[in-house]
Parts: C-alpha cells; structure tokens; sequence
C-alpha cells in the first residue's frame, strides 16, 4: 500500500483563509487566543492587518463577527468547537443566526479526537447545536481536500456557516484534481446495494475501509459522505434508503442530535428504514492518544463493519 | 444649545415618549419604564447628533446605533418612526401577530441597524462595526446603548476590553444609568456600580450625564466627538419611567403595560407637556 498522506483539517482551514484572501478583500480572521492551535496563525503571519485577536472571550467574538459582518466584512470567527458552538451558543444563535448575518464560524478540535486533553475539550455536541439554529449551514469536511473547498464555498454563500474542523491529521481521501465541493451535496464515494454506510467528516475514511472488509465477507455497502449536515441531501438519503433498505450511519460526535439524527429524521419522513448509528454515546470522553479514544469509542472501521452486519438483520 | 432646538427636541421627545405608551398599551405587554429613560437621548442623537437619512437607510457611511438594551425597543421605534423611517401607526401593531414591529429591535426593520435583546450581545456588535469603520477608513461613528443593569452581564465587559485594546474611538457607548432592574434597585440586586470606575479601569473616556437635560446632553456628546485616543463612554443618570408621573422611579413599570385608565393618564400628562411646548 502507497503511503498515506495525513493532514489535519485545522491546517487545511488556516491555509485555505491565508490562499484566499487575497481573492476576497472583504476576508478577515478573529480568534480567541488560539492561533497557533486553530492554525488561523498562518493566516495572521501573512495578513497581520486582517486578523483580529480577541482574547479569551469567544462570546464578545462572535458578537464582533455579526457587527463585523453586518458592515460588509466576511469574518471567520474561529475557536474550539468547544467554544464556539458550546459556550457562545447563544451568541451564536441570537447575534448571527437570528440576524442571518454572514458570518463563518472555523471550529477546530471538534470530537473526541482532540485526545489528551480530555472531555472539557472535546466537543461531541456541536453538529447537534448548530443545526438547531434556523438558516445555519454546518458543513464537517472529511480531509485535507474536502476543507479547503468548504472554506471557499463558505466564501461564496451568503449566510453563516459553522464549518468543523479536526485536530489530529487524518489521511487525504480526495484527489484535488478532480475534487468539486458542492454545498448541500451528498457524495457517493463507493456503490453498494446490501445497505449504505453514511459518514461525515474523519468517519469518512474509515467507512470506506469498513466496506472494503464488508465486501470482502460477500456484504455489498455503498458509502455516501456528508460534508454539508445542514441543508442535509435528503434526496441523496432517502435514495439509499429506497435501494439499499437499510443505512449505518458514522461521526465523530453525539448519537444524539447529530448527523445520524439527521438522517433518521430524513427518512422517516421520506423511506422507513432501519438507521443504526455509529457515534459517541451519550457520554462524556477522557484523556487518552486520539487514535486510542477513536478505537475504544467506536469510531472505527472495524466497529462500523460490526454495526452494519447487526443492521443487516433488522433489514426487511 | 439654541432654545429653539432645545424645545424642538423636547417636543420631539414628548412625542417619542407618547409613542411608547401608544406601543405597549396596544401591544399589552413591553417595556415602558426603561423606554422613557432614555427617550431624551435617542431623541438628540437621530434628531440633532447622527448621519443618518431615512432615505438611504443601509447608507455604508451612515452612523450606526445598536440598541444593546433591546427591551427599549418602543422608543427606538417611536424615533425611528417620527423620524420617516416607517409609518408611525405601525407603532399600534407593535408585537402583534404578523407585523414588523418586533418585541425586540429586528435588523429587517428600516433603521434598525442590528437585532438585539439578548442583553449584553448589542456592545459586541457595536464593536464590530467600529472595527469594519476603522478598516475601511469611514468616519462614521457607532452609538451602543446599554442599560445599568445590562452591564451585569460578563460579555460586556469583554466587549470594554476589546474596544479599548483595538484602539475603537470611533465607538461611543451609553449606560443607562436609572438605578433600576426587573428585581429591584441595580444596588440591591448584583450592583455593577462604580459604572464610571469600571469603564475608566477597561480603559474608556468616561463622561457623566443628565440623560433629560438636552444641554447636557449637548455638552456630552460634544465632548465624547473631542476625544481622540479612547473609546467613549457616557453613564447618563435617567429617571426611570421619566415623564409619566406615576411610572417615573417604579421597578413595577419594567415590564408592564398601561391598562385603558393609565393609558388615558399618561397620554394626557404628554399631551399637556407638548403643548406647554408648543405655546
């Protein structure tokens, strides 16, 4: 096997600001004291001037955003997901949402993969959170590819965006050559009739290795990747429900409120199936090497394979 | 200040505050008491004091006001529609079922230049649009209203701190300083105070004013556009409820709306206010 290439989204996120912004005069950066973590320091060493930092007070940030934004400026607040969907909530929710001001929400250190630092840290709720919130687009982009182009797809929406980002490098799936992000947009990254694997953002990858095992073992599972969790592709889900009958689904975040909620809630009104999820359970993480945490969570390839063949049974 | 701009802001003022209970006596519900403390000041800045023209409402070098104490939103309303930006019956159908008039501030309202209510959030938005200000090299300036209990929230002061920090001179904020909150007396409840001291210890330029004295309120904004080197913060003392008698310093006239008795007494206590104006 060729080596992998791995790269966290949060790099892919500063990088993807610092390219850009030249393209989009009206681009600027706030953080909260994490620069160097949230990497909008690559941004900050090439813009000084259009970087902001606001100190350890994400609430005052996101409310500098919306004012921010509602003079013209295309603000990327960004912070922990921690921070930015937990703590600023209602900020969030009462001085952007409601306003539908166009702001960019960049949250990093999203899911239990934040690792050491335990679960003070580590967001599982914010997917849940933001899609609460009417008019609020949450996107969770699977690699280092997939970031980027939701950087700049955020750029060219007008409406706030919660865009989700990782800490720990995962491997690039998507071939930036070929690679079309489109907004709202389900991509099927493997065919499949028996059932469908639905993964959003590090799941991604090890969906699609779960199906390599699966087929392996005679199990035909087709993979679809939800970058965009909100506006969710409900015609792309209720399809795979029509024709495979049964649907995994896979995140690095709460079984509650999530991607997996989502697509229940979509196919229940569109196709009845069984949708079994694959997420955090409804518990709090700990400290641990995020590869670890990511294994003995579930969040793996092998797990993934083992629901899906529990999934099978409940097949009609 | 001239007499003849004294009375007629004065009169505009009575007007405002005539707006208000017409607002929340038809609405049945809304916030009088914190509406007319600080009528006299909105009135001064839409009417004598801000570049703003109702004509072109979303003007990018217009001045901006963000009413961080949203629940006044009556007088805000009541200025706003004096002023042309909308017509003024769409005040009788404030928080009624499908109108425009919000319970509170709504940027899709004309004039409305941000969404608040949610207290404490109005100074972070104002402070971003200082910020867009300073960036695009505009000299408009940014009015932030807040109310003395509102500063009892945590993000306001992390909003002091950012405007002081980034040099936000551009950025005047007004404290409405009437002693009074939903559960009582600011000083009994969690007292923010020393209001003045805080403001000057976050780094601001602190000004002191009578919020119903137009002279005042004159020399008070006069003084804040002199200041070059800090953010402005003017700590107006207001009577709550001002100019209804029997609303004026009564925590109890917060949150409540005037029945059809003390709706009649109040509009006749303004109406002979206006008039002795207008003699």
């Amino acid at each position: 096997m060729a080596d992998v290439i791995k790269k966290a989204t949060r790099e892919s996120y500063g990088e993807a600001l610092r390219d850009l912004a030249e393209e989009y005069p009206q681009l600027v950066v706030l953080d909260a004291d994490l620069a160097a973590a949230t990497k909008t320091g690559i941004f900050k060493k090439a813009y000084p001037d259009r970087f902001f930092d606001c100190g350890i007070a994400e609430a005052n940030m996101m409310g500098v955003a919306a004012g921010l934004a509602a003079c013209g400026k295309i603000p990327f607040a960004s912070t922990f997901a921690m921070f930015a969907a937990g703590r600023a909530y209602e900020i969030v929710r009462n001085s952007i949402g409601y306003p539908h001001l166009n702001v960019k929400i960049g949250a990093t250190h999203a899911g239990i993969s934040v690792g050491e630092d335990g679960a003070t840290h580590q967001c599982n709720e914010d997917i849940a959170l933001m899609r609460t919130i009417p008019g609020m687009t949450v996107i969770n982009p699977c690699d280092d590819v997939e970031a980027r182009a939701a950087v700049k797809a955020a750029l060219d929406f007008n409406g706030p965006v919660y865009m989700r980002f990782g800490r720990l490098a995962v491997p690039v799936i998507n071939d930036p050559a070929t690679y079309k992000f489109e907004l709202g947009k389900g991509v099927t990254m493997r065919d499949g009739s028996d059932l469908t694997i639905v993964a959003t953002g590090l799941m991604v990858n090890e969906a699609v290795q779960a199906a390599e095992t699966l087929a392996a073992e005679g199990i035909s599972a087709r993979v679809v990747n939800i970058h965009t969790i909100k506006p969710l592709d409900k015609e792309l889900i209720v399809k795979c429900a029509k024709e495979t009958g049964v649907i995994v689904t896979a995140e690095e975040h709460s079984v509650i409120g999530g991607l997996g909620s989502a697509v229940a809630e979509a196919v229940t009104e569109g196709c009845p199936v069984p949708v079994v999820k694959v997420g955090v359970n409804d518990e709090f993480g700990h400290s641990g090497p995020a590869v670890d945490l990511l294994k003995e969570f579930g969040l793996s390839a092998e797990n993934i394979a083992a629901k899906a063949k529990e999934a099978l049974k409940l097949k009609k | 200040m001239e007499q003849n701009t004294k009375k007629r802001l004065q009169a505009a003022a009575c007007k405002v505050r005539m707006g208000v209970i017409e607002g929340t006596y038809n609405a049945k519900s809304g916030h009088p008491g914190g509406s007319l403390s600080i009528a006299d000041t909105l009135t001064y800045l839409y009417f004598n004091k801000m570049n703003v023209d109702p004509k072109s409402p979303d003007s990018a070098d217009r001045d901006r006001l963000v009413l961080s104490k949203g629940h006044t939103a009556p007088a805000l309303y009541a200025v706003l529609a004096q002023k042309g930006y909308f017509p003024e019956e769409e005040l009788r159908s404030l928080r009624h079922i499908g109108a425009m008039l919000q319970g509170h501030p709504c940027i899709h309202i004309p004039g409305v230049d941000m969404s608040s209510g949610s207290l404490g959030q109005g100074i972070s938005a104002a402070c971003g649009m200082a910020l867009a200000g300073k960036l695009d090299g505009k000299s408009y300036k940014v009015y932030a209203v807040l109310g003395d209990g509102e500063i009892e929230e945590g993000q306001v002061w992390e909003a002091a701190m950012f405007a002081a920090h980034k040099g936000l001179t551009n950025l005047v904020a007004i404290v409405d300083n009437n002693g009074l909150q939903i559960d009582g007396p600011i000083s009994e409840v969690c007292s923010p105070e020393p209001i003045t001291d805080k403001f000057a210890a976050f780094g601001w330029h602190v000004i002191t004013m009578d919020a119903h004295d137009f002279d005042d309120i004159d020399r008070a904004f006069s003084e804040a556009d002199s200041v070059k080197d800090k953010p402005v913060v003017i700590v107006q003392k207001s009577v709550k409820g001002k100019g209804v008698s029997f609303m004026e310093n009564q925590v109890g006239w917060h949150g409540t709306a005037p029945n059809k008795e003390q709706y009649d007494q109040a509009m006749a206590e303004l109406t002979a206010q206006l008039k002795g104006l207008e003699d």
